[in-house]
């Protein structure tokens, strides 16, 4: 079971964040199919957020097909996010630390990496698409 | 479905002075409604007329489809807390719950004594040695074990320390989960609404400035920033709500329900929080512009 939490800065909408948290976990493993996600009193009760909230980001994931709901049971996991791609996460991350300490080593600080990586990567998808 | 609250031309004065004026609403059942709005706007004139315990002097007001406190009936469909949460101070907690059943024909007292059981009051304690958390806990238990179709709270959280304001709105979250109320409750902080509430009005200076899902108001209100430029020379329906400007550059809150195609702008999402008070700044510049504001609706 995976517990949610609300960030009120993150411009996101209550019920997208629901969304975001579910997809996240499916990709990382944490959540796999026949797994339960809380109840919606459960939700509520721990995030005193509407349960009209929490119904919207549950439907939502069922219509992504992700998830399905059992009518007085719960909602359940029906499919997975980490597809075969996942196996090449741990070569990418050692590559990524790998990079990331290059960079210290170059002296550029937080921002800069950011900076760095954001531009990047969008130039990179622009390229792709092009 | 029934509308939980409908109210078309309602106003409200109290000799000279206008505490509501011109008034038009539609709240459908089964949202959680915040009515916001500074001090002294008129959301406790609002929510006394919806609970009958005054009556308009210009318009009508309906809820769950009939006229507030016309009988026993509509009596026992609507609860209402008023502000600060009033209690009687000499009585007992296990007093108030006898009292709760014995003035509402639908009362559910298991559930009334699951609640304080759960609280972890102890039911010989007054209600004058309670905090303020606490109270305002044990007056939510008697509006919600009266088991109404609708629940009104006037400032219910106001005088709440943070921890008890989340643990109120969490147990009053918890309660629209289980018995599918609706809810109409007011604040001048939206801060406290945001999580909770899926419908909002927003009243400034006796008159709605804003109403609707709020679902539909984040999605049809865009921040336009850009090269300087006049407002009234933007789309025809593109209404702007604020605008500021400096020597360069633009930036206008406006209301549109079509996407905004002129690539001159960066487009942003606006939050709930600056959405009101731009509505609550705008009506500001319309008194001083001597103009009587213009209510907006937005539609579904």
């Amino acid at each position: 079971m995976i517990e949610f939490h609300l960030d009120d800065r993150s411009g996101l909408s209550p019920y997208l964040q629901l969304v975001r948290q579910v997809r996240q976990a499916l990709r990382v493993g944490l959540l796999r199919e026949g797994d339960q996600l809380p109840t919606v009193k459960a939700v509520v009760a721990r995030l005193a957020i509407n349960p009209n909230t929490v119904l919207k980001a549950y439907r939502e994931l069922e219509h992504l097909g992700l998830v399905s709901a059992r009518p007085g049971v719960g909602t359940f996991v029906t499919a997975t996010l980490a597809d075969a791609s996942f196996a090449a996460h741990d070569s990418l991350r050692q590559d990524l630390r790998r990079w990331l300490a290059d960079a210290r080593h170059a002296g550029l600080d937080d921002e800069s990496i950011e900076a760095l990586f954001v531009t990047t990567f969008r130039t990179t998808a622009h390229e792709d698409i092009a | 479905m029934t509308a939980a609250l409908r109210a078309r031309g309602l106003g409200r004065s109290y000799g000279r002075l206008w505490a509501l004026s011109d008034c038009t609403l539609d709240v459908p059942a089964g949202r959680v409604v915040g009515l916001v709005g500074p001090n002294g706007a008129g959301k406790t004139t609002l929510l006394h007329l919806a609970v009958g315990l005054l009556t308009p002097s210009t318009g009508t007001i309906e809820v769950l489809g009939g006229r507030p406190a016309a009988g026993p009936a509509q009596l026992a469909k609507v609860g209402f807390v008023a502000q600060d949460s009033p209690t009687y101070a000499g009585l007992s907690i296990e007093d108030h719950l006898q009292l709760g059943a014995r003035l509402n024909p639908g009362w559910d007292d298991a559930l009334a004594r699951d609640r304080i059981r759960r609280l972890g009051l102890d039911l010989t304690r007054r209600a004058g040695k309670l905090s303020g958390g606490q109270r305002a806990q044990l007056a939510l238990t008697l509006g919600v074990a009266k088991r109404p179709e609708l629940l009104v709270l006037d400032e219910p959280v106001a005088s709440l320390d943070p921890l008890a304001r989340r643990e109120f709105l969490q147990d009053l979250m918890e309660a629209v989960a289980e018995h599918e109320l609706s809810v109409v409750l007011s604040s001048h902080l939206v801060s406290d609404l945001e999580r909770v509430c899926d419908h909002l009005i927003v009243l400034v200076a006796s008159r709605v400035q804003l109403g609707g899902d709020i679902d539909t108001l984040l999605a049809t209100h865009h921040r336009l920033t850009g090269p300087r430029r006049d407002p009234a020379r933007l789309p025809a329906d593109q209404h702007v709500i604020s605008a500021s400007h400096t020597d360069r550059q633009s930036t206008l809150l406006v209301r549109t329900e079509a996407p905004i195609l002129d690539p001159a702008w960066t487009v942003d999402q606006v939050g709930l929080e600056d959405l009101v008070l731009a509505y609550m700044g705008q009506s500001a510049t319309d008194r001083r512009d001597a103009g009587r504001p213009p209510t907006l609706e937005v539609q579904r």
